[in-house]
C-alpha cells in the first residue's frame, strides 16, 4: 500500500515557448502510515505535484503507481483512486454547498455509491474525528466560524476513508488559535488511525513539530527529502529560498553559539525546552 | 480543465494599431460596418476587403487568430448560406430535388457571407488589439455627450471594466472548485441531462457565493478609497487624440467617401 511517483514532470501549456516545467523530474515513494510535510514556495510546485497524486492532473511525462498500479493506464478507475487518496485544497470551506453541515459530509461517501445508511455512518464518524460539536450537525456550513468551517471540509473527504490524506495549506488564513488546533486535530487524526498523511505549507513552523518526514520542493525539484532534524540542520541554505527553519532550530542554534551546551537538532519546542533546562543544570558556570 | 477557454481576446503586441485611440477604434469599427451595409457591388466589397487587409496588416496580429475568431459563428453563417441558397426566390440555376438554388439565392448567400466575415474580422481587430479596459476607457469618453440624455455612462463603463475583471477570477475558481468536487467523487461528465444539471448544484452554490463574497469585498475597497461614482474623477492615463489617431480617422473618412463613390458612380 504505497504511492510511488516515478520521474513525473509537468508542463502547462506545453504549445507555449514561454511555459516552464510546474514539476521537473519528480520522484519519491510515500509509503503506508508516514507523515510527511511537504515544503515549498507558492510556484513551488508543491499544490501540482498534490493534484497529481488523485489523478486530478495528469503528469506531462512520468508515472505514478498507487499500489503498485500506473494511475494513467487506461482502465485505471479514478473514481476509485480518488477515494484511496483524499485531497483537502487549499479553503476548503469554499467548496461547502448543502443545505446543513451533515448532508455535505455526506456527498463524498453518497458520490462512492454507498447507500444512505453507511454515507450517514462514516460522516458521523469523520465529524467526530475533526471534532465538530454534533449541535452544528444541522447548522448551514455558511453560519460557521471560519475554523468550523475547515473542519466540516476537512471531514467532507475524510468521510471517504482515504488511506491516502493530503492536506493542502490546511492553516491558510486561520488565526494561531486555529491554527493549532487543527494542527493538533490533524495529530491525533494521524495517531489514532495511522493514515498516511501528507501536510502541504510554506510554514516550516507548522510541520516540525507534527511529522516524519520533510520534502522541500523549490522551482519545481525536490530540494531535500529528510528527516525533520537532518533539513533543519541546513537552515542557512534553507533560508537561501527563503523558507528558513522553525523558530526553535535559530533559538537554539543561538544559545550553543553564546556557549550552552544544548542540542540544536531538536525540531519540538517540549525538547528545547528539556535540552535547554539539562543544558542550565549540568553547565559548570 | 478550463484553461482553454480565452476570453478577452486582446493579442499583445507593438503596432500602430495599438497604440491608437480606443475611441477612433470603436468609431471605426463601427463606421467601418456601417459601411459594409451601404452599397451592394462587387468594387465595393473589393475596397472593403483591401481596407481590412491593411488594417490586418498594419496590426501585427497574425492572420490565424481572425480566423479564429470565425469559427465561433460558423454555424450562423452557415445557417445564412443556407437559407439565402435555397430560399430566395427568382431565376432558377440548379434544381436538387424539391430544392432550387437561384441566381439570386446564389448572389445573397455568397454577398451576405461575404458581410459577415468582413464583419466578424472587423470587430474582432478591434478587440485584438485594444486591452478591455482601455475599450471601456474609450467607451466611457465616447458615449460622454448621451449624460446629457441622462445615460449613466461612467457608472455602465465602471460595471464593465469590473465585470471583464472578474473574468478570468471567476474562470479559476471555476476550476477550483471543479477539482475540489471532483477530489470528493463528484461527476461532472457523465449521466443524463438532468443527472448532469443535478451535478451542477455543487459547483454552482459554492460559485455563487464566492462571487458575492468578491462583490462584497471589492465594494468595500472601492469604498475605502472613497469611490463615489465618476462626478470629479480624474483618469491617470486620460485619452487625448494624437497626430495618428486623426490620421486614423482621416484614413477612415477616405475609405468611406471612396465606398460611397464606388457605390454611387458603378
Amino acid at each position: 500500500m504505497a504511492l510511488t511517483v516515478d520521474h513525473v514532470s509537468y508542463i502547462y501549456d506545453p504549445d507555449d515557448p514561454l511555459s516552464h516545467k510546474a514539476l521537473d523530474d519528480i520522484s519519491l515513494t510515500i509509503p503506508e502510515g508516514q507523515f510527511i510535510g511537504v515544503i515549498g514556495h507558492t510556484g513551488s510546485g508543491k499544490s501540482t505535484l498534490m493534484q497529481h497524486l488523485n489523478g486530478l492532473v495528469k503528469a506531462t511525462s512520468g508515472h505514478i503507481y498507487f499500489n503498485g498500479r500506473d494511475i494513467d493506464a487506461r482502465d485505471y478507475d479514478k473514481k476509485e483512486l480518488r477515494s484511496k487518496v483524499g485531497l483537502v485544497f487549499q479553503y476548503p470551506e469554499h467548496q461547502l454547498f448543502e443545505v446543513d453541515v451533515f448532508s455535505d459530509v455526506c456527498f463524498g461517501p453518497k458520490n462512492l455509491g454507498l447507500d444512505r445508511e453507511e454515507a450517514e455512518r462514516r460522516a458521523g464518524e469523520a465529524l467526530d474525528r475533526v471534532g465538530l460539536p454534533r449541535e452544528l450537525y444541522d447548522q448551514s456550513p455558511f453560519e460557521l466560524s471560519g475554523g468550523q468551517k475547515r473542519r466540516v471540509a476537512i471531514a467532507g473527504v475524510l468521510a471517504m476513508q482515504p488511506e491516502i490524506l493530503i492536506l493542502d495549506e490546511p492553516t491558510a488564513g486561520l488565526d494561531p488559535k486555529g491554527r493549532r488546533e487543527i494542527l493538533d486535530q490533524i495529530k491525533l487524526l494521524q495517531a489514532q488511525t495511522h493514515m498516511t498523511i501528507l501536510l502541504v505549507s510554506h510554514s516550516m513552523d507548522d510541520v516540525a513539530e507534527y511529522v516524519d518526514r520533510i520534502i522541500v520542493m523549490n522551482g519545481g525539484r525536490i530540494l531535500y527529502d529528510d528527516i525533520p532534524r537532518r533539513i533543519f540542520r541546513r537552515y542557512r541554505e534553507l533560508e537561501k529560498i527563503g523558507l528558513g527553519a522553525p523558530q526553535v532550530t535559530y533559538i537554539l542554534h543561538t544559545l550553543r553559539e553564546s556557549g550552552l551546551p544544548v542540542d540544536t537538532d531538536i525540531t519540538t519546542i517540549q525538547e528545547a525546552a528539556d535540552s535547554i533546562l539539562q543544558a542550565i543544570n549540568t553547565s559548570p558556570s | 480543465m478550463l484553461r482553454d477557454i480565452t476570453l478577452g481576446q486582446y493579442y499583445q503586441t507593438e503596432s500602430v494599431i495599438h497604440r491608437l485611440d480606443p475611441r477612433v477604434k470603436l468609431a471605426g469599427t463601427l463606421l467601418y460596418i456601417i459601411s459594409l451595409f451601404l452599397f451592394e457591388n462587387i468594387a465595393g466589397y473589393i475596397l472593403a476587403a483591401l481596407f481590412l487587409a491593411l488594417v490586418i496588416g498594419l496590426s501585427h496580429v497574425p492572420f490565424k487568430f481572425m480566423v479564429r475568431g470565425m469559427k465561433a459563428i460558423m454555424f450562423l453563417l452557415l445557417i445564412t448560406v443556407v437559407f439565402n441558397l435555397f430560399l430566395t426566390p427568382g431565376e432558377t440555376l440548379v434544381r436538387l430535388w424539391k430544392l432550387t438554388i437561384t441566381r439570386e439565392g446564389l448572389h445573397n448567400a455568397v454577398f451576405m457571407a461575404l458581410r459577415l466575415c468582413y464583419l466578424i474580422i472587423g470587430s474582432s481587430i478591434m478587440t485584438l488589439t485594444t486591452t478591455p479596459n482601455h475599450l471601456t476607457d474609450g467607451m466611457e469618453k465616447g458615449l460622454r455627450p448621451l449624460k446629457f440624455f441622462k445615460v449613466p455612462v461612467h457608472e455602465v463603463a465602471m460595471i464593465m471594466s469590473i465585470a471583464l475583471r472578474f473574468i478570468p477570477i471567476l474562470l479559476e475558481e471555476t476550476d477550483k472548485i471543479m477539482k475540489a468536487q471532483i477530489a470528493r467523487g463528484a461527476d461532472f461528465e457523465s449521466g443524463n441531462l438532468v443527472k448532469r444539471a443535478k451535478a451542477m448544484v455543487p459547483l454552482l452554490v459554492p460559485l455563487f457565493i464566492s462571487a458575492f463574497r468578491r462583490a462584497n469585498d471589492l465594494a468595500m475597497a472601492m469604498e475605502a478609497r472613497c469611490y463615489h461614482g465618476g462626478e470629479g474623477r480624474t483618469k491617470m492615463k486620460p485619452l487625448v487624440y494624437r497626430r495618428r489617431d486623426r490620421l486614423a480617422y482621416l484614413c477612415i473618412l477616405l475609405y468611406l467617401t471612396c465606398k460611397v463613390a464606388v457605390g454611387v458612380l458603378l
